[in-house]
């Protein structure tokens, strides 16, 4: 799949808190929660973003809770997928779980400015910079889990398999 | 090649012979937990899936815990839609109401939990479970609803860091002060997709309570588990409780570790994660002069009647200061019957804290306890993230009970020692 868009970046270790904080979680409504995506990290982020967008995040992003309201709020915020350094684990099989593309880039967030344009092949495993011909490995991901999200998440999986 | 405690267990719930670290496997889960926070999208999985019936319905458990008692309308509606489903399917393991405790001291509180078990929780702190010998991680609400499917979850095996404690504690330093330690010598991803094996002279002479809130930081170094060896401390706490027998696993002396860190701890004071990481973490001779508002002593890391004994010892004959907020959580209806019956609550009334009732809320957020703007809380709780207990410039101080107790009553963070 290629996504194509603007990145909003974010610092180390961005936590479940800080994507959807917790005085939200009287819902599980993706809308409702979408209204709130990364509230805590940047108050003005959903009137900034526009669908398409995409998350950078530095080092351990997702950490703490394993409310997957997290990943659901950014999913519903038309976020088109997270890129990080790395990814907490239980954002990381959660995003998997319920159809959320993440991709790990460990050089990525220090070469980009908020703001810029980037494209992921994610079967080519690169990032590039738009206009730009500066290329960004992808770390790999194994079969099982691109099964998981071809199949559009854990419990199409499970479906299929019966 | 010998193994872990954890790969053992995870190994022993697969049809495997041979599993290595980074190995993606399923297992078969014996207990499958969410709370009225995790599993209302748990479920409407579970139904859009076509389920029926849950895999076993004694290996659910499903505690009405976090915004109970309710605190709003629609926290309401998630308890109703968890309490639906428990009576549908006859969920053994439903607790809500004066049977509701904080799930983590639940649990194990129960006998629910035992040693070999592989647990899977939507809810982080899961990994508390580890302190019984057991494998249990934190998963999300999707995961929940496979497993209640399905009765078993993939994993990736994780890597084992072994941590060696060495030393006696010295006097108001607790498994507490020991895990906000490690956690600030490796940072918040320090374990992170890796198991913690804590061993060593000083964790065999550790109460359980003590290594209960330790496994309930594991999560706070990203690690998947955390896991004590099972010994006489474990099997006697136990006696009594246990719902079922129970296997033990033992490390192999050649089992393969990612690391070992050796921490004396004799040299350790008591600790304080300063906001807003848990890492961030310094003895409390260098706290400075910190003002605080609110002091909470309760959660799933230290809402258990030893650590209200050590507060109560602490707030004996004295009274938290007038501008401090002193709020005590006992962790499930038992610890609130005990502490009443040991003279505890008239200790906290006497000092001027309110005693809420078992609940998440504070530790989360979520109500009984939020801070306003600018406001500070010392806090016995797991995470101090950026508006964690409140508003978004609030602050939370991460300590032991003795320490919250004894900031209560000089209003600023404070050692027992300085009372």
């Amino acid at each position: 799949m290629i996504f194509k868009g603007k990145v909003w970046t974010f610092g180390d270790n961005i936590d479940t808190d800080a994507i959807i904080p917790a005085r939200y979680l009287n819902t599980s409504d993706p809308a409702e929660l979408a209204k709130h995506c990364m509230e805590d990290a940047d108050a003005d982020f959903m009137k900034k973003m526009k669908p398409g967008d995409i998350i950078l995040g530095g080092e351990n992003f997702g950490c703490g809770s394993s409310r997957e309201h997290a990943p659901i709020a950014i999913k519903a915020a038309g976020v088109s997928c997270v890129v990080a350094k790395s990814f907490a684990r239980i954002f990381f099989r959660n995003a998997f779980n319920m159809g959320l593309p993440i991709f790990e880039s460990k050089d990525l967030a220090d070469a980009v400015d908020e703001g810029k344009e980037i494209v992921i092949d994610s079967v080519r495993g690169v990032i590039t910079l738009a206009g730009s011909d500066r290329t960004f490995p992808i770390s790999p991901i194994p079969p099982f889990m691109e099964q998981l999200l071809a199949d559009g998440g854990l419990m199409k999986h499970i479906a299929k398999k019966k | 090649m010998g193994h872990t405690i954890t790969e053992k267990i995870l190994m022993a719930h697969t049809n495997l012979k041979d599993i290595a670290p980074g190995q993606l496997i399923n297992a078969k889960v014996d207990i499958a937990l969410g709370n009225d926070i995790t599993a209302p999208i748990a479920i409407r999985e579970f139904r859009a899936a076509g389920g029926k019936k849950v895999f076993d319905r004694d290996k659910v458990a499903l505690v009405l815990d976090h915004f109970t008692p309710n605190k709003d309308i629609n926290s309401a509606q998630q308890c109703k839609t968890v309490r639906e489903f428990a009576v549908e399917q006859g969920i053994t393991h439903f607790y809500e109401g004066g049977q509701v405790g904080v799930e983590h001291a639940l649990l194990p509180e129960k006998g629910i939990v035992v040693p070999g078990d592989l647990v899977v929780g939507a809810d982080s702190h899961t990994c508390t479970y580890g302190a019984l010998g057991a494998f249990a991680t934190g998963v999300g609400s999707t995961d929940l609803a496979a497993a209640m499917l399905t009765g078993e979850l993939w994993f990736k095996v994780p890597q084992t860091i072994k941590f060696v404690v060495y030393g006696k504690l010295n006097r108001w330093v607790s498994g507490k002060d020991l895990i906000l330690h490690i956690i600030g010598r490796i940072g918040v991803d320090g374990a992170l997709y890796q198991a913690m094996e804590f061993t060593g002279e000083t964790i065999s002479a550790l109460p359980m309570a003590d290594r209960l809130s330790m496994a309930n930081m594991a999560i706070e170094a990203g690690a998947k588990n955390g896991i004590f060896a099972v010994d006489a401390v474990t099997v006697e706490y136990l006696k009594g409780r246990a719902q079922k027998p129970y296997k033990i696993y033992v490390s192999d002396t050649n089992a393969v570790y990612a690391d070992i860190i050796e921490i004396d701890a004799g040299k350790l004071e008591p600790q304080v994660a300063f906001p807003h990481l848990p890492s961030n973490v310094r003895g409390i001779s260098r706290a400075g002069e910190i003002k605080i508002d609110q002091s909470l002593i309760g959660s799933c890391t230290n809402g258990r009647i030893e650590d209200l004994r050590i507060a109560a010892q602490i707030l004996k004959n004295r009274k938290a200061a007038p501008h401090v907020r002193l709020i005590v959580v006992p962790a499930t209806p038992l610890i609130y019957r005990q502490a009443m019956a040991e003279g505890l609550l008239d200790i906290f009334m006497d000092a001027q804290a309110v005693i809420s009732p078992p609940s998440c809320g504070a530790c989360l957020g979520g109500h009984l306890g939020i801070l306003a703007e600018g406001e500070r809380s010392v806090a016995t709780t797991n995470r101090n993230f950026v508006g964690r207990m409140g508003h978004p410039k609030s602050e939370v101080y991460l300590a032991s009970p003795a320490v919250a107790a004894a900031s209560a009553v000089l209003g600023r963070l404070a050692s027992p020692d300085e009372l």
